[in-house]
């Protein structure tokens, strides 16, 4: 009746997982009772669960990157310790739990940290920035959005209930075959990736559709903010690598339900065609993550330097050269495979090759920052913290693209420096910029900066503190993933790490007060102007929060800046102009399409997990018909009336207006 | 004049080569260090990461210098410093950022092509002597060394004449493990159904760090052996005084089972086919574990598959 699902399940017997695990629960039951209790359900449900709003979803997104961000970080604390006093001993995890610890962190951190922070900045600003009203498909990215949901709640759900994959974050046959891995960790790991890559995919067609076909009248493709460049390169990257993904997880999951033998130690299974398949996905997988990084700095640098971004065709040009050569890269995952010099050479050059566009958008950026009036903003210092760290991070990568330096570095905590250095200093100190930057226009109040920059100042010696100790033991052959050791050389080096963590922690506790502060003196913090930062594209003509329509007249693109260039002809002008002309709007409605496609998807992933099939029949005739119900619903649109538009828009028409124009609020 | 330029291009090396020195510096010290290599492969592969460090560090450090300097100038506080709105283009330093990268890269590709076909490790040493034929095995979890010529072999301990190149042919009889021995050089994958090869030479006696490099399951952090190098008539009366049982299809079918923190041990009388049974897969492969959440007929994953 249920399949392989017994008590046994449970891990009764570990007390880490079960009090996490129970914890979790009970604050997750808390503030569900308090939402009931204070009446928000109804709220709840109709402006954010079902919404459609492309702002709304990202705002969703965000938050969900956030809560998966710490719990991978709780992760990295319990690695870290493990490893500071696993000397000569076994320290406090046992390998089956460390094993399920450093998997988990690595596929929280990249899949359900770090995606769906990177896709719900692009879902609240790319349509923004392109001065439209929603995405292309609506209701498709309340779908993605739901989906990637239920990826983090199945890996989450494996902490209690079973238990989640031992094999690292990418799950190496035959090691992650039945032989070797005969519990459901693996299964979980394959459900919740495939479910939430379906939603990965579906934005990617989401957004590539939208920049393609929905700018504002006159954003011709070399007038769009860079963002938005960088935006479209990550999702053709999605369109091109995610279905390798899914593949390649397909036929794992063939092996080991059904028998099949493409990566089986027998009958003719291959395990170096994953290896292959799974870096041509893993590789353009960072640039998916880190290209809209790079575009996030890009606004900030310009915005703070009070500058148009310096070079940007060459800009423009270099992304979409990162974007084409990431795909013919990677084999420097498996140099050490021993695919001899001519083929290791030609992986090796092609990768340092990517060190080309990587320097020429840090000169870019350089050249942007020449000539400006540099304004310290909190977003501002974590772009600075990004360039000198990034540069650095990048060096050690082409380090470990030179094939004999790969001979001695390859698996070795000196890689693992390296990735947390780009990753760190890339993407996640991009998306700190970028959640503090876009937070006024999101929720009409800018951060408070000085928690902001103490959260920046922890996090950068913490950075350093913790991973360059990781570079010099990896330096002294120490490999990733273990769970003791015995060399003595090492430990002095894993304690400092250690401490370096307890900055880190120090940092993101900045970070939450800084979050908590600014919404206590929201007020005092207020933007009326919906232009807190003196920004130069068209996000920032609109109001803070937008209203759901984005811009009650579409704006008329003159210039590669649209907004800045709209500012100037108005300072020119001595004001903006006469009050336009409004008409009623037709908006997509809401939609509960995601949320219950979601709810199925999780009960196939459970079901599939632990072999009970009729539930799996339940889940996929469940989730079949939410598919026909929407798509035989009658009314697809509301109308807004035109004196609503006006109404909404007409506050912010006088609050820009007091306002003198080309003076920031800091 | 003339004499200027290469004195201050020299002054400009040796300064990045001490700042390479200097952050380097607490790890060079150490045994075990791929700093540290006690062979030609060692070596080789440690200059290479040395050349392309300095080779970058010439670009690197000047860039980090300059955002420094640049970000402090122009602070807006600066009235000092010209505010040029308007900045945007300059076709000179478009071409400078673009060739800068670039003309790296070629250097860079340069010590890449030349270092990926030197250092193959499949490509035997130039050396007179010939080398000692060494089969790594990986099982779960111990290491399986067999000197065929001497139809000896050894777990868990590696142990090589000092100054004759090694020639490994590696395998595994279970999952993905890497072989490294951080002192020697190079490593590379022991794989299932595939032979890997290794060209190695120890110049130094001693006893190093053996450790597999690639993640293969619970039993993983102990994947360890003790390479020791002894010079080569201590290692001749080492092979011909092994003693221990014949390593035989029976002896394998033990081996097969999974273990952890195996204490070396050595076997006489190897069957000289037995490598190749089992690179071919006829041999069947390792066994597995009987645990994990969920598994068939498993109650209690984690006070399982321990070692005695």
């Amino acid at each position: 009746m249920l399949g392989k699902l017994t008590w046994d399940a449970i891990p009764f017997d570990q007390p880490i997982p079960l009090i996490s695990g129970a914890v979790v629960i009970l604050a997750a039951l808390g503030v569900l009772v308090w939402v009931i209790a204070k009446g928000w359900l109804p709220y709840l449900w109709k402006e954010w669960i079902t919404s459609v709003d492309h702002k709304h979803i990202g705002i969703m997104y965000v938050l969900l990157g956030l809560l998966m961000l710490v719990r991978g970080f709780i992760d990295a604390i319990m690695m870290r310790a493990q490893q500071a006093l696993a000397f000569h001993a076994q320290g406090y995890l046992p390998p089956e739990h460390y094993d399920q610890v450093f998997s988990a962190h690595g596929t929280i951190m990249v899949l359900f940290a770090a995606m769906p922070l990177v896709i719900g900045i692009m879902n609240f600003v790319v349509p923004l920035q392109l001065g439209v009203r929603d995405v292309a498909f609506p209701t498709l990215n309340s779908v993605s959005f739901w989906l990637t949901a239920t990826g983090a709640l199945l890996v989450n759900m494996s902490l209690i209930v079973g238990e989640f994959a031992r094999t690292g974050w990418l799950p190496y046959p035959p090691l992650s075959e039945l032989r070797y891995s005969p519990g459901v960790g693996v299964d979980y790991y394959l459900w919740a990736v495939q479910i939430s890559g379906v939603g990965t995919l579906l934005t990617g067609i989401n957004f590539v559709t939208t920049i393609l076909e929905m700018r504002a009248p006159g954003m011709t493709y070399f007038r769009m903010p860079m963002f938005c460049w960088t935006a479209l390169a990550s999702c053709l990257l999605i369109l091109a690598a995610f279905p390798v993904l899914t593949a390649t997880l397909a036929m794992l999951t063939l092996d080991r339900y059904l028998g099949f033998h493409f990566f089986t130690n027998e009958a003719g299974g291959n395990a170096m065609m994953f290896m292959n398949l799974i870096w041509a996905w893993g590789h353009p997988e960072v640039y998916i993550l880190v290209l809209p990084a790079f575009g996030i700095y890009s606004e900030v640098i310009s915005t703070f330097s009070g500058k148009p971004l310096f070079g940007y065709r060459s800009m423009v040009a270099a992304t979409l050269f990162i974007c084409i050569v990431s795909f013919c890269v990677w084999l420097h995952h498996f140099f050490t495979m021993g695919a001899g010099g001519d083929v290791n050479a030609v992986f090796g050059i092609a990768t340092s090759i990517i060190a080309v566009g990587t320097g020429v958008k840090m000169y870019n950026w350089l050249f942007t920052m020449y000539g400006g009036r540099i304004r310290f903003t909190t977003p501002m210092l974590w772009s600075l913290g990004f360039m000198t760290t990034f540069i650095t991070g990048g060096m050690t990568g082409v380090l470990l693209a030179v094939p004999p330096a790969d001979f001695l570095l390859h698996n070795s905590m000196f890689l693992v420096a390296h990735f947390h250095h780009v990753i760190v200093g890339g993407v996640v100190f991009a998306v700190l910029a970028g959640i503090t930057y876009w937070w006024p226009k999101a929720f009409g109040y800018r951060l408070e900066e000085f928690w902001g920059k103490a959260a920046f100042w922890f996090a950068l010696a913490g950075f350093y503190v913790t991973f360059v100790p990781l570079y010099v033991v990896g330096i002294l052959g120490m490999t990733r993933r273990l769970q003791h050791y015995d060399v003595a050389e090492w430990r002095p080096w894993l304690m400092i790490s250690a401490a370096g963590i307890l900055v880190l922690i120090a940092g993101a506790i900045c970070q939450m007060v800084q979050l908590s502060v600014s919404f206590l003196r929201r007020n005092e913090l207020r933007d009326t102007t919906g232009d807190p930062w003196d920004g130069r594209s068209l996000e920032w003509a609109t109001a803070s929060p937008p209203p759901v329509f984005n811009f009650a007249v579409l704006p008329q693109v003159q210039d590669a800046e649209a907004f800045w260039d709209v500012k100037r002809r108005a300072r020119e002008m001595h004001g903006s102009g006469s009050e336009p002309h409004y008409e009623a709007l037709e908006m997509p409605r809401n939609s509960s399409t995601g949320f219950v496609c979601a709810f199925f998807a999780t009960i196939i992933g459970f079901a599939l997990v632990w072999h009970i099939w009729w539930l799996m029949i339940v889940g996929l005739v469940g989730a079949y018909a939410t598919f026909v119900v929407f798509a035989w619903r009658d009314v697809p649109e509301y109308v807004i009336p035109a004196e609503e538009v006006a109404r909404l828009d007409r506050a912010n028409r006088i609050a820009r207006q007091e306002a003198p124009y080309g003076a920031s609020a800091i | 004049m003339k004499s200027v330029g290469p004195m201050v291009r020299q002054a400009a090396l040796q300064a990045l080569l001490c700042l390479a020195a200097v952050m380097l510096a607490p790890s060079l010290a150490c045994a075990d260090s791929i700093l540290e290599p006690v062979g030609p492969v060692g070596r080789g592969d440690a200059i290479i990461l040395l050349d392309a460090v300095v080779i970058m560090l010439a670009i690197v450090v000047p860039t980090i210098m300059v955002t420094l300097a640049f970000a402090w100038w122009f602070r807006a506080s600066n009235t000092r410093a010209v505010y040029r709105p308007n900045f945007t283009y300059s076709g000179r330093i478009e071409l400078i950022v673009w060739s800068i990268p670039t003309l790296t890269i070629f250097l860079l590709g340069g010590v890449i092509w030349i270092g990926s076909h030197r250092l193959d490790p499949f490509e035997p040493l130039p050396s007179t002597a010939k080398p000692l034929e060494i089969d790594a095995v990986t099982f779960d979890w111990k290491w399986l060394f067999i000197y065929p010529e001497q139809r000896i072999a050894s777990v868990n301990r590696l142990v090589v004449p000092v100054g004759r190149p090694l020639h490994f042919r590696i395998t595994s009889a279970s999952v993905f493990n890497v072989f490294f021995v951080p002192s020697f050089g190079s490593m590379i994958y022991a794989m299932n159904g595939m032979v890997s090869q290794l060209n190695l030479q120890a110049d130094k006696p001693g006893k190093y760090l053996g450790l597999s490099a690639h993640f293969s399951g619970d039993g993983f952090s102990d994947m360890r052996f003790d390479p020791i190098a002894v010079p080569a008539a201590q290692f001749a009366d080492w092979a011909a005084g092994v003693k221990g049982a014949p390593l035989d299809r029976a002896a394998v079918g033990v081996l097969l089972k999974q273990s952890r923190a195996v204490a070396p041990y050595t076997y006489r009388g190897v069957d000289p086919a037995l490598f190749d049974a089992i690179a071919s897969q006829k041999l069947p492969p390792g066994e597995g574990p009987q645990s994990g959440r969920g598994a068939p007929g498993t109650q209690n994953a984690m006070s399982r598959g321990r070692a005695p």
